[in-house]
């Protein structure tokens, strides 16, 4: 029996559990992929936003500005990149200048601190290659980038060790509520919890029906994003976001903790939770608008594209409360979900504080993880004396990104351990570069077979069927 | 009849042109050089490739073969059954005979193995 | 400090280091990242390489073999599975491996071999899912060739490059069946023989003007939506086709690897996406060569030895501080004609200037100017892009010059 069931291994759910695991609880997270930060939290912007969007009073406002506070603590603890580069909110014209106002004054509101406005000078002297077009500009310097996924799996790393369980493949089909507790059932497994946290993302309203409550839709909105090699990381230093109209939120360019140059997202609503299809129409209103905003972009550099889905709801708000007994939706958390992690964690601990739920701080609760990134940070003399302890850290695997055979063995070994392909790229950046896996693939497929005991044949990109190979040459027939 | 097709002797790849009387090569155009047209001729009458492939060795790694000589091209498939069925064993060098006449030429390897 | 240091122990670091070795230079250190000397040539294990330089038709390994054992007799100290990771502007390069850890070494003269890389899918923004399935040619030819692992039974290539053509008929001998291989433009990028002995002789077809608008499939790759192209390389709606497989391969070009070439302060020409040289191979850093496909990507190997051989001399030379009648002019292009490598002449001797067409021209002359009059007019029956042309610019032609344009009469 645990004391809490979190669904949902997203950011979310993630730092729900990392909080949660501070206490002498016993805790298990349900993930129904094959890893951790696969849905929304793997493909978004990936920024910390400041927190002059959200409407006053409303719980994306109260989260996003209590979650930016806390954010750089926790990446320190966690190991996580972090950077505070400051974000924009350009204008180009009388209207946009007008929307920044309100932006501003709505910021002053919400509690964020330093906000400025600036003049057309003003925003050319710190982002020279915006466009000549730009008017004005709401500055915030407590704007943030992190990378969303190597939080997720460090934070929910973290929780696991200091006891806390993940359960993968395990999508959840039904929950009953017992006598003192839920049973949630997969297909072939079924676990106990006495309090339960739906942090389903864009199924959270599934889960929610489960046990009765249908006070909710989440409809998933697309947002597509093309990403740069790191020789365009430079282009811009802070996070550029357009004036919201009446068209929408418009895309954003921003460099990455990791150096590359992010553009996007567009955002379309759709039917199919499914459906992380890009589209070459998103291609082109990303290419468009960027270049109006940067016009020295060179989309001829960009490595990749990809498609998030946002968990957006019908309420408009986060959704943070508890329908049923001894269980809390963690629902709709659409931007500023991110930022926000940490800040509802800690809001769900109380929650369940008064649900009835004990919590006596653990011992040896541990907060801090070991960086994923330490080696690549090291001085020589520290590499070299790493290296002399294991070897294989002398050997390096993704020539692009410099990742070495013995960051990626111990990733492997690393709670929470990828088990296929894709979680090795997001936890060690291995194919992630400029060649997209083109050299390393064969060699990571090798070391993955051996650290986690299958055959070659069974590796996979990300679980399921994503076989990367589907048999031998010269099979005995 | 005329037959028009790529020459694969060389990367140079010329366009050879071929006049056929009654089956048989009565001119071919378009060559730089003497081999260009003896494959033309080849290719008309009995058209050869050569085969390079790999071969599973006793540890289960791999040799690179080769057929040390162009084979006929409709036996390219059933060439491969046999390439595919043997094991070779170690230690390779290049230019070892894995397997003796298969359609008249023979499996060499092309490279080493320990 | 070493005389001499390679980076790079595949075609063209091999055969520099042969060449410095028997123009004098004994100091020699190659740095090869790989567990074998060779390069991509150890898997491409198809045969045409060599004709040019041996006069045999050879196999990948066999060619990389040929240098690999001239190595060997000269006893020219190689480093394997050692990785640079940055070079100096005053020739210091930091290394790593499994054995030394992370290593600083001195040189004299540094010749840059890294070869290239093949341009990756996210380059081409196609729309649709991201499934497992998905390869750059190369790295299906390392699982098929080295690892003996099939990557997928139903194929379609994008691109034609002559890594995709050799894939197709490897993928196919293998067992797999390969659907179709489409070609952006219309033309195709790999050799003629390619097409014929890849594709021709196994009915695969070849769709030119085609390209892969759209990818299927959650997991594993499903299937393809492909379309035919118009004149300004975008997809017409209406000849939008659903192919059915389970493998996409992608040969749509390659880029030289010069990471390190730009961490020694060296600019990249725009057109080669490789270092700016003269005659002798040398950067314009004194000291620091480069040569074979981080350079400019070369169609055939045999050329990438040739050129290796002049960065191994003139290497030599420059560590030897032998004298030379300079001069100074730059090489220039009309567009038609892309590039040249050399793009400057600081000797004068005879030059061999290789150079790139743009696109398809049949029945048109390639002509030099110096300073804006002829001294050089040849006719080609046909020049393509994917065949590197050579003029060989004399003393006469070099003397008294500032500037050879390259160009071609249509």
């Amino acid at each position: 029996m645990y004391d809490v069931a979190v669904i949902g291994a997203g950011v979310t759910g993630g730092l729900i559990a990392r909080t949660l695991s501070a206490y002498d609880l016993k805790i298990v997270i349900l993930e129904k992929e094959n890893d951790v930060a696969m849905g929304a939290t793997k493909a978004n912007s990936a920024i910390v936003h400041a927190g002059f969007d959200a409407k006053e009073g409303s719980n994306k406002a109260k989260f996003n500005v209590l979650g930016s506070k806390m954010m750089a603590k926790v990446c320190a603890q966690l190991g996580v990149k972090y950077k505070n580069n400051g974000s924009l909110v350009i204008g180009f014209n009388e209207e946009d200048e007008k929307t920044v106002k309100e932006l501003y004054e709505r910021g002053i509101k919400n509690g964020v601190e330093r906000l400025e406005i600036l003049d057309k000078e003003g925003v050319k002297k710190i982002e020279p290659n915006i466009s000549d077009n730009v008017t004005c500009a709401l500055y915030a310097p407590t704007g943030a980038i992190v990378c969303p996924y190597e939080l997720t799996v460090a934070a929910i790393g973290n929780a696991m060790d200091n006891g806390a369980e993940l359960k993968r493949n395990f999508k959840v089909l039904s929950i009953t509520k017992k006598d003192d507790s839920y049973e949630i059932k997969s297909e072939n497994e079924k676990v106990f919890a006495k309090y339960v946290v739906n942090a389903a993302g864009l199924f959270a309203d599934e889960i929610a029906s489960m046990v009765g409550d249908n006070s909710f839709k989440i409809h998933p909105r697309r947002g597509e994003y093309i990403l740069l090699d790191k020789e365009c990381g430079s282009i811009v230093s802070h996070t550029i976001f357009r004036t919201p109209s009446k068209m929408g939120k418009g895309i954003l360019v921003s460099p990455t903790v990791d150096g590359n140059l992010l553009t996007g997202p567009t955002s379309v609503d759709m039917e199919d939770k499914n459906d992380n299809t890009t589209t070459s129409e998103g291609f082109s209103k990303i290419i468009k608008e960027t270049l109006e905003d940067v016009p020295s972009v060179p989309f001829n550099k960009s490595i990749t594209s990809f498609c998030g889905l946002r968990a957006a709801s019908d309420i408009g708000d986060f959704i943070i409360n508890s329908p049923k007994e001894n269980f809390i939706n963690v629902a709709g958390i659409e931007s500023p979900g991110l930022t926000s992690a940490p800040a509802i964690g800690l809001h769900i601990a109380d929650m369940l504080k008064e649900l009835g739920l004990t919590l006596n701080k653990k011992e040896n609760y541990n907060p801090e993880r070991k960086p994923m990134h330490y080696f690549k940070e090291a001085s020589i003399e520290e590499k070299n004396e790493i290296i002399k302890k294991d070897k294989s850290f002398g050997k390096i695997i993704c020539r692009c990104e410099t990742v070495t055979e013995g960051e990626i063995k111990e990733a492997i070994r690393t709670n929470p351990k990828p088990l296929d392909l894709d979680g090795v790229k997001r936890r060690t950046r291995a194919q992630m570069g400029r060649c997209q896996g083109g050299f390393c693939m064969p060699y990571i497929v090798e070391l993955l077979a051996k650290e986690l005991g299958i055959k070659y044949e069974e590796v996979t990109k990300m679980g399921g069927n994503s076989l990367v190979n589907v048999s031998k040459t010269k099979e005995d027939k | 009849m005329k037959k028009c097709f790529t020459c694969i002797v060389c990367p140079l790849g010329c366009d050879l042109e071929v006049t056929l009387e009654n089956d048989k090569v009565v001119s071919v155009t378009g060559n730089t050089c003497p081999r260009g047209k003896v494959y033309a001729e080849t290719e008309c009458t009995s058209p050869t490739r050569t085969i390079t492939s790999t071969i599973k060795c006793e540890d289960g790694s791999l040799v690179c073969v080769k057929t040390d000589r162009p084979i006929a091209k409709d036996k390219i498939f059933e060439c491969m059954k046999i390439i595919n069925a043997k094991k070779a064993c170690l230690p390779i060098n290049i230019g070892d005979v894995i397997i003796e006449d298969v359609f008249g030429a023979n499996i060499v390897a092309t490279s080493n193995a320990k | 400090m070493t005389d001499l240091v390679i980076i790079g122990g595949g075609p063209a670091g091999m055969s520099a280091a042969v060449a410095a070795y028997e123009s004098g230079i004994k100091d020699i250190l190659i740095l090869e990242r790989d567990s074998s000397l060779g390069g991509i040539l150890q898997q491409c294990i198809h045969n045409g390489f060599g004709l040019h330089k041996f006069k045999e038709e050879l196999t990948g390994p066999e060619y990389a073999w040929k240098y690999e054992k001239r190595v060997r007799e000269l006893n020219i100290p190689f480093k394997l599975n050692t990785m640079v990771l940055d070079i100096s502007k005053d020739k210091v390069i930091t290394a790593t491996n499994e054995d030394e850890g992370i290593i600083k070494i001195e040189a004299k003269a540094i010749i840059l071999a890294m070869g290239c890389r093949e341009r990756p899918k996210g380059a081409l923004n196609i729309a649709g899912t991201r499934p497992a399935g998905i390869f750059s040619a190369g790295t299906a030819q390392k699982f098929v060739n080295m690892k003996g692992y099939m990557p997928g039974k139903e194929v379609v290539i994008l691109g034609s490059g002559d890594i995709g053509l050799i894939m197709a008929r490897r993928m196919t001998l293998e067992g797999a069946r390969v659907k179709a291989v489409c070609e952006l433009m219309p033309y195709s990028g790999g050799l003629a023989r390619n097409i014929q002995q890849c594709l021709n002789d196994f009915d695969i077809p070849l769709k030119l003007s085609h390209t892969v608008v759209e990818i299927h499939g959650k997991e594993r790759l499903e299937g393809v939506t492909i379309a035919k192209v118009d004149e300004n390389r975008r997809p017409i709606e209406e000849t939008k086709e659903f192919i059915k497989c389970d493998t996409l391969l992608l040969s749509v070009g390659l880029i030289p690897e010069n990471e390190l070439t730009l961490s020694a302060g060296i600019g990249l020409d725009r057109i080669t996406n490789g270092a700016k040289v003269d005659q002798g191979r040398q950067t314009e850093i004194e000291g620091i060569f480069a040569c074979g496909n981080v350079l400019h990507v070369h169609d055939l190997v045999d050329f990438v030895s040739e050129e290796a051989e002049i960065a191994g001399i003139s290497a030599a030379d420059y560590i030897l501080g032998k004298s030379k009648e300079k001069v100074n002019v730059t090489l220039k292009t009309d567009g038609k004609i892309r590039y040249t490598v050399p793009q400057i002449i600081t000797e004068n001797k005879d030059c061999k200037v290789y150079f790139r067409v743009a696109d398809v021209y049949k029945n048109c002359k390639v002509k030099v100017l110096k300073d804006g009059e002829e001294v050089y007019s040849k006719k080609k029956v046909k020049v393509a892009p994917g065949e590197m042309e050579t003029v060989t610019v004399t003393k006469d032609m070099i003397l008294g010059a500032k500037e050879l344009e390259f160009m071609l009469e249509v």
